[in-house]
C-alpha cells in the first residue's frame, strides 16, 4: 500500500545508511524506497528484499537459444535441401552436429544474454525517454535518500530519522 | 593439528593391499601364449556369431586354398602369416593391459597433485584473499607430487626394461633400426625428441623443477608462520611467479612424453593445454573434497561455505574449460579429416564409445547442471556428490588418453584397471593426510589470512 505521505530522510554516509535501515526496519515502519548513487552492499538484505530471479529467466532463454539453434539449423541443412558441401555427414543431425555446435553455443549465449538485458529493462521500468523518478538529484551525486511511509505518526518518526544520522528529514505530501 | 585417524589410515592400507594383489593378478594374467590366445580368438568369434570380421576373413579363405590347387599356396602361406601377426598383435595388446591399467591410474593421482600445485601458486602469485585458508590443505595434497611423479616414471620405465615396450612403442629400440622388420620411418624421425635417455632426463627436470618449488613454497609458507615480516611471503610470491611461467613449459611437454607419445604416429598442438585443463580441474575438486572431509571433523572451522562456493565455481569453470578444449581439439580433427590426424579419433570412436562420449556427459552435462545454482555450490553434499563424477569423468579422460593405443579394442574397466585404481588411492589419502598433520591447518600471520577468514561472497 502507497501512503500518501512519505518521509525523505536523507543521509551522506552508506555506512550510517546501513546502520538506518537496520533501526527503521527494527522499529516495524516501512521503508519505500531508497535512492542510492551506486550499489551499497548488502542494503538490499538489510531492506529485506526478495532475491532477483532474473538468472533463472535468463538459463530458460539460453535453452530457448539453444533449441532455436537446433531446429533451425536441422531444417536448412538436414531436413530441407541436404546437399553434400565438402563431405560432410548431412544424413543426420547427430552426424554433423560437431559442425554446429558454434552455431549452437552462440545462439544460446545470445538468446541468454540479450533476453535477460531486455527482461531487466521491462521489470525495472526503464526505456528511453522515460521520465526520471529521482525524488532530489543529489541522490545520484553523493546523497543517500531513504523513503519511509507515514501513518499518521510522522512526528515520532521524524524523531528516529533524525536519530538515525539522517542529515535533512523532510515531510512530502504525494497526494496530487 | 590434523591428526591422521585410525581409521583413515587402516582404510588407505587396506585399499593399498587389496590394490598391489589385483594388480599382482593382472600381471599374472596377461601372459598369454600364442595358442592361447588364438584359442581366444577363436571362441569369441563363434560367441560373436563372427563378428569379428577381420579374424574370419583371413581364416576362412586359408581352409579354400588347401582345398585346391597349389599355385594358391602362396596366398595361403600369406593368409597364415596374417593370422599370426594378427594373432601376435592381441597377444600384445592383453599383455599390455595390465600395465596401462596401472599406468593411466598412476598418470591420474599424480596429475591431481600437480594440478593442485598450479592452483596454489596462482593462488600466491594473484594475492588471492579468498584462499589463504585453504593453503594447508593445498600443500598436504601436493606432497603426493613427487612419489606420484617418481611412480608415472618408473611405470613407463619399468614397461620398457622389465616388459615389452608395453606403453611406448617408441621405446623399443627396433623401430629406429632401419635393418629391423619393425622399422618405423615416422618414429625413426622423431626419435631425436623420443629416446629413453632424453625421455628419463626430461622427466627428472620436470619433477625435479616441480618438487623444488613444492618444497621451498611450503617451506616459506611454515617460517611465514614464526616470521616478524613478510619477507617469507614476498619471496614465496616471486618463486610462485617463476614457478608458474617453469611449469607451463614443462606441463606442455610432460604432456608430450608421459601421455601423448603412446601414439607417437599423432600430434596435436592443444594436448599439453587439454591435459592441463583436466589436471586443474581434478585437483580442484580433491581440494574441495578433502576441505569437505577435514571441515565435517571439525578441523577447519575457519572454511564456511563462501569457501566452497568459490572452489565450487572453479570446478563449475573449469569443466566447461576442459569442455572446451576437448570440444576444440575433437571438432577441427573431425572437420578436417586429415587421415594422419583423425586416426586418433576414429580408434576412439569405434572402440571406445561409451566411455569417449560418456566422458562428455561426466565432465559437461553433469557438472554445467548440478553447479549452475548459486545456491547449491554451498551445499557439502552437493559439490561432494559433483565432485566425485568429475573425478570419474577425469579418470575417464586419462584411460581415453592412454588406452586405445596400448590395448586397443582388448579394453575393459576390470580388475587391473579398478586394483590400479584402489592402490593409488590408498597410497594418495596416505601420503596427503600424513602431509597434513606436519603443520596446522590454517596459515598464520599470512598477510591475507584475516580477509581469507573474514571472506564472504
Amino acid at each position: 500500500m502507497e501512503a500518501s505521505k512519505v518521509i525523505h530522510a536523507i543521509y551522506t554516509d552508506d555506512d550510517i545508511l546501513m546502520s538506518a535501515v537496520k533501526k527503521v526496519k527494527a522499529e516495524r515502519h516501512h521503508i519505500e524506497e531508497i535512492y542510492t548513487p551506486f550499489p551499497v552492499h548488502g542494503l538490499d538484505k538489510a531492506m529485506g528484499l526478495a532475491p532477483t530471479r532474473i538468472a533463472i529467466t535468463s538459463f530458460m532463454y539460453g535453452l530457448v537459444g539453444l533449441t532455436v539453434a537446433i531446429v533451425m539449423m536441422n531444417f536448412i541443412m538436414i531436413e530441407d535441401w541436404p546437399q553434400n558441401i565438402g563431405g560432410k555427414p548431412s544424413f543426420s543431425y547427430l552426424e554433423n552436429m560437431p559442425a554446429f555446435v558454434p552455431i549452437m553455443f552462440e545462439l544460446t549465449v545470445f538468446f541468454a544474454a540479450h533476453l535477460m538485458v531486455i527482461t531487466f529493462y521491462l521489470r525495472s521500468k526503464m526505456w528511453p525517454f522515460k521520465k526520471a523518478e529521482n525524488p532530489d538529484p543529489r541522490t545520484t551525486d553523493d546523497h543517500f535518500l531513504m523513503e519511509v511511509a507515514v501513518h499518521g505518526n510522522e512526528i515520532e518518526l521524524a524523531g528516529l530519522l533524525k536519530e538515525t544520522g539522517a542529515v535533512e528529514v523532510n515531510l512530502i505530501d504525494k497526494a496530487h | 593439528m590434523y591428526t591422521f585417524s585410525n581409521k583413515l589410515k587402516t582404510f588407505s592400507i587396506v585399499l593399498m593391499v587389496l590394490g598391489l594383489l589385483g594388480v599382482g593378478y593382472g600381471f599374472m594374467t596377461s601372459h598369454k601364449s600364442f595358442e592361447e590366445v588364438e584359442h581366444l580368438i577363436a571362441t569369441e568369434e563363434a560367441h560373436h556369431g563372427g563378428g569379428h570380421s577381420e579374424a574370419t576373413d583371413h581364416s576362412a579363405p586359408s581352409h579354400d586354398a588347401h582345398e585346391t590347387n597349389d599355385s594358391h599356396g602362396d596366398m595361403a602361406h600369406g593368409q597364415v602369416d596374417e593370422h599370426q601377426k594378427h594373432v601376435e598383435h592381441v597377444q600384445h595388446q592383453i599383455a599390455n593391459r595390465p600395465w596401462a591399467a596401472l599406468y593411466v591410474a598412476a598418470f591420474f593421482f599424480m596429475m591431481i597433485a600437480l594440478g593442485v600445485l598450479a592452483f596454489y601458486a596462482i593462488q600466491i602469485a594473484s594475492q588471492a584473499g579468498w584462499s589463504p585458508v585453504l593453503f594447508r590443505v593445498m600443500e598436504g595434497i601436493t606432497a603426493y607430487l613427487l612419489p606420484g611423479a617418481i611412480i608415472v616414471v618408473l611405470v613407463a620405465l619399468a614397461s620398457h626394461f622389465i616388459g615389452h615396450d608395453n606403453l611406448f612403442i617408441w621405446m623399443n629400440p627396433e623401430v629406429t633400426n632401419p635393418e629391423s622388420a619393425h622399422y618405423d620411418k615416422l618414429i625413426a624421425g622423431k626419435s631425436g625428441w623420443l629416446n629413453v635417455v632424453s625421455f628419463t632426463i626430461r622427466a627428472a627436470i620436470f619433477i625435479g623443477g616441480w618438487s623444488f618449488y613444492r618444497w621451498i613454497s611450503r617451506k616459506y609458507s611454515i617460517a611465514q608462520d614464526t616470521a616478524e615480516d613478510n619477507s617469507n611471503f614476498i619471496k614465496a610470491f616471486r618463486w610462485s611467479a617463476g614457478f608458474l611461467v617453469f611449469f607451463i613449459y614443462t606441463e606442455s611437454m610432460m604432456s608430450w612424453d608421459w601421455v601423448m607419445s603412446v601414439d607417437p604416429h599423432w600430434f596435436s598442438t592443444l594436448f599439453g593445454w587439454y591435459v592441463f585443463a583436466s589436471m586443474f580441474v581434478s585437483g580442484i575438486t580433491v581440494i574441495a573434497l578433502i576441505t569437505i572431509y577435514l571441515k565435517s571433523r571439525g578441523f577447519l572451522d575457519f572454511v564456511n561455505a563462501n569457501h566452497l562456493h568459490d572452489v565450487a565455481k572453479f570446478m563449475f569453470a573449469m569443466s566447461i574449460f576442459w569442455t572446451y578444449l576437448w570440444f576444440s581439439q575433437f571438432m577441427l580433427i573431425w572437420y578436417s579429416n586429415i587421415p594422419e590426424e583423425v586416426t586418433y579419433f576414429v580408434s576412439r570412436f569405434n572402440d571406445y564409445k561409451l566411455p569417449f562420449l560418456g566422458m562428455v556427459v561426466l565432465n559437461f552435462v553433469f557438472p554445467i547442471l548440478m553447479l549452475m545454482n548459486a545456491d547449491y555450490k554451498r551445499i557439502p553434499w552437493f559439490v561432494v556428490l559433483t565432485g566425485l563424477v568429475i573425478l570419474l569423468g577425469h579418470y575417464i579422460d586419462v584411460f581415453n588418453m592412454i588406452m586405445p593405443a596400448t590395448v586397443g579394442d582388448r579394453w575393459f574397466i576390470g580388475i587391473p584397471e579398478m586394483s590400479s585404481i584402489l592402490l593409488f588411492a590408498g597410497l594418495f589419502i596416505f601420503v596427503v593426510f600424513t602431509a597434513l598433520t606436519k603443520a596446522p591447518l590454517l596459515v598464520k600471520r599470512y598477510p591475507f589470512k584475516k580477509e581469507s577468514e573474514e571472506f564472504h561472497y
